[in-house]
C-alpha cells in the first residue's frame, strides 16, 4: 500500500505553511532520512525527510503552494513492486482522517474543567498519639541532633552532609558528635558548592539513600533551589511515580541579628508554594527532634526551616527513639475563645508573648503553631476560627503571597459565614533586612504589633 | 582515534557488530518516526532528536554491565532506547499516553525506568551532572560495584554547577564516567562561540580528572574508550571525562530550522560519517550477508511501527491522574 507523505507541524502552534520545494520529482528512489522537500511558515523553513524508503509516486502539492494544512497528503511513496495506480486506490481513506489536534483540543477543554471546584477543608490528620513516656530537658539543638542520631542507628542509609557539618561539628553545633559516632563515610563534611551537593543529594535520593543536606543556612539555599524544586520536588510526578526523592533539605532560616538583607530571610512561603515538597518549621524541642524524624523517614523531599535563635531554647523531648510527631498537623498551644492566632517557628515566641498581654486586658487568644507549612493543618486552624470568629496571622516573611496570604484565603474560603472580622497578618516589612538596629527592629514583628492586630479584628480600640 | 575494523575478527566480533548495527538502527528509525509522528501533531512540545549521535550510547552501553546507572539530560529517547527500554513505552510517552514510562506525565525529557537503572531525562541543562553524581555516590557508599555513566552536552560544559560536581567527584573518588556528548552546537551556538577553550575532554584538568577525545561516530571506538573509563571509576580511581566527538543531523528540537549550520555540512557528515553506515561497511569486510541486514532492517521497521502504532492507541490518562503521583501514595 502507497505510503502517504503528510504535511509535517513544525511547531505545536502551526496550521498550515507554505510547500516552497520539493527536491525529489516522481519516480525518484528515496531512503529514509533523505531531505525530501522544504517548507516555511511565517516563523522558519524547514526540510521534510523521507521516514520510510520507495519510489515517489506522486507529488500532491505543487511546489510554491501557500496554506497548506498539516497532515495533508503532500506525497505518495510506493513500495516495492507497486505502481502509481495504487495511490487512487488508497487516497480517499486518507481524506477521512481526523485531524488530530483538534481531538486533543475538544479532550483538554473538558478535562480543565474538573481542578477549577473549590477545595474543600482538609480531612484532620490522624489522630497525634500522645506521648506518656520518659522525656529528657534538651536544647533544640540538640533535640535536632538526637533525631538525626536516632535515624541514622535506625537506618544505615541515612547520612549527613553540609558544610562544616562533620569535623567542625556544623557551623551552629547542630551535629555535635555525629562524626565520632558514625565516621566519615556517613558524616560528610562538603566544599561550598550549594547547588552541587543538593543536586548530588537528590541523586543520591534517587538511588535509594536517605540523605540529610544542611544548608549553613536557608539563604544559601537560593543557590540550591533549582535542585530543590525541579529534581527533588518534581520527579516522582515526572516519573509518573517511579523515582521518589526521599530527602531533607535542612538548616537555619529566617532572620538572624545584625547580618544584612542577604544573610536574613525567612523563606517558608518559597518553598510552601511547591508540590512536591513537604516544609516543616518546627518551635519546641520536642517538634524539633518529631518533626526531623519524621522527615527522614518520610519518602518525600522535605524542607526543614530551623531557627538560629531557637538553637539555644531549652524544652522537654520525648526520649523514646520510635516517637516520631507526625508531618501535617498543627498544634493548639494555648485555647482561647476571642480570637485565633496562627504563627511558626521563632514567631511563636511573640505570638505567645501577645496572648499573655491580651490575657491581662480581658481578650481570651487561642494561639496555634502550624508546626507544617506544607500540607498546611486548614482543619485544626479552621476548627479554631469557628470558635472563636477571627484570625491572626503571624510570620517572620514578608506579605506578599505569604503563608498569612494563604490563610487568609484559607478562611475565606472554608470559614467566610463564620468571620466576625476580616483576617488580619502581622508580617516582617516589606522590605530588604536593614542592618541598622533601630530599622532592623522596625523591620520584625513584635509582641506590640500582633496584640494591635488582634485589638483590630476584636474591634477592641 | 578511528578503530581498524580489521581487528574485530571472528564470528564474536561480527556479532557485536551485529548487535551494534541493529541498537543504532533501531534509535534512527525510532527517532525518525518521533520526527513523523511530531509533524502529525501527536508529539507535543519539545522533541530533541538523536539522529546521527547514535555510537555514543550503543558503544557506552557495551562498556557497561548489569547494575551500572545512567543519567543525561533531554536528547534522551536514544539512551533509554540502549539501555533497553521498550519502545512502546518510550514512545507512549513522547504522546502523552497512560502506556509512557511516566503514564503520560512526563514526556519527551522526562522517563525513567528503575528496572534499567535509567535515571532520566532531565530538561534543566547541566542539572544532571550532580544528580549523576549523586548516584555514583551511592554506588560508592552502598558498595555495591556500579558505575554512573553520566552523559552531557558541550552546550553544558559552561554550567557552573558540572564543575562543583567534578570538584565532588574527583575529591570523594566517586564512580562516575561523564560522557559529554559534544555535538558541535549548544543549541544554535557552536562550541567555538560559546566556550574560551574547546577541548571539552580538559575540563577536568583543573581538578585531576583525566579525559580523552573520542570520534563518537565510530560505535567501537566509544566502546573501547568507554570500557578504559568505566573500569578507571570501577577500580577507585574516580571520575572520568570523554568528550565523544560526534553530531546531530536534525535541529536542536523539531522547531529548529538550523540556519547556523550549512546544508552542505550536514551532508558531509552524513555521507562520510554516518555512524551507522561505517558498521555496515565493516560488516560487509568480515563477511556479514546483505540478507542478514535486510532481516534486522524489516526487524527494526517492525519494532518501530509498533512503538508507533501503541503509541497511538494507548488512552490518554485518566483525569485523575492528575493529581496523583505528587507525593507518596
Amino acid at each position: 500500500m502507497p505510503i502517504e507523505v503528510l504535511m509535517p507541524a513544525l511547531s505545536p502552534t502551526m496550521e498550515e505553511g507554505t510547500l516552497a520545494r520539493w527536491l525529489v520529482e516522481e519516480g525518484d528512489s528515496v531512503s529514509a532520512g533523505d531531505v525530501i522537500a522544504e517548507i516555511e511558515t511565517d516563523k522558519a523553513t524547514m526540510e521534510v525527510e523521507a521516514v520510510d524508503e520507495g519510489v515517489v509516486g506522486r507529488l500532491a502539492v505543487a511546489e510554491g503552494t501557500e496554506g497548506v494544512k498539516v497532515n495533508a497528503v503532500i506525497a505518495w511513496l510506493l513500495e516495492e513492486g507497486e505502481d502509481a495506480s495504487a495511490i487512487d486506490v488508497s487516497a480517499p481513506a486518507a481524506a477521512s482522517a481526523a485531524p488530530v489536534r483538534s481531538a486533543d483540543e475538544g479532550a483538554d477543554a473538558g478535562a480543565a474543567e474538573s481542578p477549577a471546584a473549590p477545595a474543600p477543608a482538609a480531612p484532620a490528620p490522624a489522630a497525634e498519639a500522645a506521648y506518656a513516656g520518659e522525656t529528657k530537658e534538651v536544647t533544640v539543638r540538640e533535640a535536632l541532633r538526637d533525631a538525626m542520631a536516632e535515624e541514622m542507628r535506625r537506618d544505615d542509609r541515612v547520612f549527613l552532609m553540609g558544610e562544616e557539618v562533620a569535623e567542625y561539628q556544623g557551623a551552629y553545633k547542630v551535629s555535635q558528635g555525629l562524626l565520632d559516632e558514625f565516621g566519615a563515610g556517613r558524616v560528610i563534611d562538603t566544599p561550598i558548592t550549594e547547588h552541587g551537593f543538593a543536586g548530588l543529594g537528590t541523586g543520591a535520593a534517587f538511588a535509594g539513600l536517605r540523605p540529610i543536606v544542611e544548608f549553613m543556612t536557608f539563604n544559601f539555599a537560593m543557590q540550591a533551589i533549582d535542585h530543590i524544586i525541579n529534581s527533588a520536588a518534581k520527579t516522582r510526578y515526572m516519573s509518573g511515580g517511579q523515582v521518589a526523592a526521599p530527602i531533607v533539605f535542612r538548616g537555619p532560616n529566617g532572620a538572624a541579628a545584625r547580618v544584612a538583607a542577604q544573610h536574613s530571610q525567612e523563606y517558608s512561603s518559597w518553598y510552601a508554594h511547591c508540590p512536591g515538597l513537604k516544609v516543616v518549621a518546627p518551635w519546641s524541642a520536642a517538634d524539633a527532634k518529631g518533626l526531623l524524624k519524621a522527615a527522614i523517614r518520610d519518602d518525600d523531599p522535605v524542607v526543614f526551616l530551623e531557627n538560629e535563635i531557637l538553637y539555644g531554647r531549652s524544652g522537654e523531648a520525648p526520649a523514646d527513639p520510635e516517637h516520631i510527631v507526625p508531618i501535617g498537623r498543627a498544634n493548639v498551644v494555648r485555647e482561647g475563645a476571642d480570637v485565633t492566632i496562627t504563627s511558626f517557628s521563632l514567631m511563636m515566641e511573640t505570638a505567645l508573648e501577645a496572648a499573655e498581654m491580651l490575657e491581662k486586658d480581658g481578650i481570651a487568644a487561642e494561639v496555634i503553631d502550624l508546626r507544617t507549612i506544607r500540607p498546611l493543618d486548614t482543619a485544626t486552624v479552621i476548627a479554631s476560627v469557628k470558635k472563636t470568629n477571627r484570625l491572626v496571622s503571624v510570620e517572620e516573611g514578608w506579605p506578599f503571597a505569604g503563608i498569612g496570604a494563604e490563610l487568609c484565603a484559607v478562611a475565606m474560603e472554608q470559614a467566610f459565614d463564620d468571620l466576625d472580622a476580616p483576617v488580619a497578618r502581622v508580617c516582617g516589612a516589606d522590605v530588604p533586612m536593614p542592618y541598622a538596629a533601630n530599622l532592623e527592629k522596625l523591620a520584625l514583628p513584635d509582641a506590640q504589633r500582633v496584640v494591635q492586630a488582634v485589638r483590630a479584628v476584636c474591634y477592641a480600640g | 582515534m578511528p578503530s581498524d575494523a580489521a581487528a574485530e575478527t571472528g564470528s564474536a566480533a561480527r556479532d557485536d557488530l551485529l548487535s551494534y548495527y541493529r541498537d543504532m538502527l533501531l534509535i534512527r528509525r525510532f527517532e525518525e518516526k518521533a520526527g513523523q509522528l511530531y509533524g502529525m501533531g501527536l508529539i507535543g512540545g519539545f522533541c530533541h532528536l538523536y539522529i546521527g549521535q547514535e555510537a555514543v550510547v550503543t558503544g557506552m552501553q557495551a562498556a557497561i554491565r548489569d547494575g551500572d546507572s545512567v543519567i543525561t539530560a533531554y536528547r534522551d529517547h536514544g539512551h533509554m532506547l540502549a539501555c533497553g527500554m521498550d519502545p512502546k513505552g518510550v514512545m507512549a510517552e513522547l504522546t502523552g499516553r497512560v502506556g509512557g514510562y511516566s503514564r503520560g506525565k512526563g514526556g519527551s525529557m522526562h522517563m525513567f525506568s528503575l528496572e534499567e537503572r535509567f535515571y532520566g531525562g532531565h530538561g534543566i541543562v547541566g542539572a544532571q551532572v550532580p544528580l549523576g553524581t549523586g548516584i555514583a555516590f551511592a554506588h560508592k557508599y552502598s558498595g555495591d560495584g556500579g558505575v554512573c555513566l553520566t552523559y552531557f552536552g558541550d552546550g553544558a560544559t559552561n554550567q557552573g554547577q558540572v564543575y562543583e560536581s567534578f570538584n565532588m567527584a574527583e575529591l570523594w573518588d566517586l564512580p562516575v564516567v561523564y560522557v559529554i556528548e559534544n555535538n558541535k552546537y549548544g543549541m544554535g551556538t557552536s562550541v567555538e562561540r560559546a566556550s574560551s577553550t574547546i577541548d571539552l575532554h580538559q575540563r577536568g584538568a583543573a581538578h585531576g580528572i583525566p579525559g580523552e577525545a573520542v570520534d563518537g561516530m565510530d560505535v567501537l571506538a566509544v566502546r573501547e574508550a568507554g570500557e578504559k573509563a568505566v573500569a578507571h571509576a570501577r577500580d577507585g580511581g574516580g571520575p572520568f571525562i570523554l568528550e565523544m566527538v560526534t553530531y546531530r543531523y536534525r535541529g536542536h528540537s523539531m522547531s529548529d530550522p538550523a540556519k547556523y549550520r550549512s546544508r552542505e555540512e550536514v551532508q558531509k557528515m552524513r555521507e562520510e560519517r554516518d555512524p551507522i553506515e561505517r558498521v555496515k561497511t565493516m560488516l560487509a569486510a568480515a563477511g556479514a550477508a546483505e540478507d542478514d541486514l535486510k532481516e534486522i532492517d524489516r526487524e527494526i521497521r517492525a519494532i518501530v511501527n509498533d512503538a508507533a502504532e501503541f503509541a497511538q492507541n494507548s488512552p490518554e490518562p485518566d483525569p485523575a491522574e492528575l493529581y496523583t503521583d505528587v507525593l507518596a501514595a
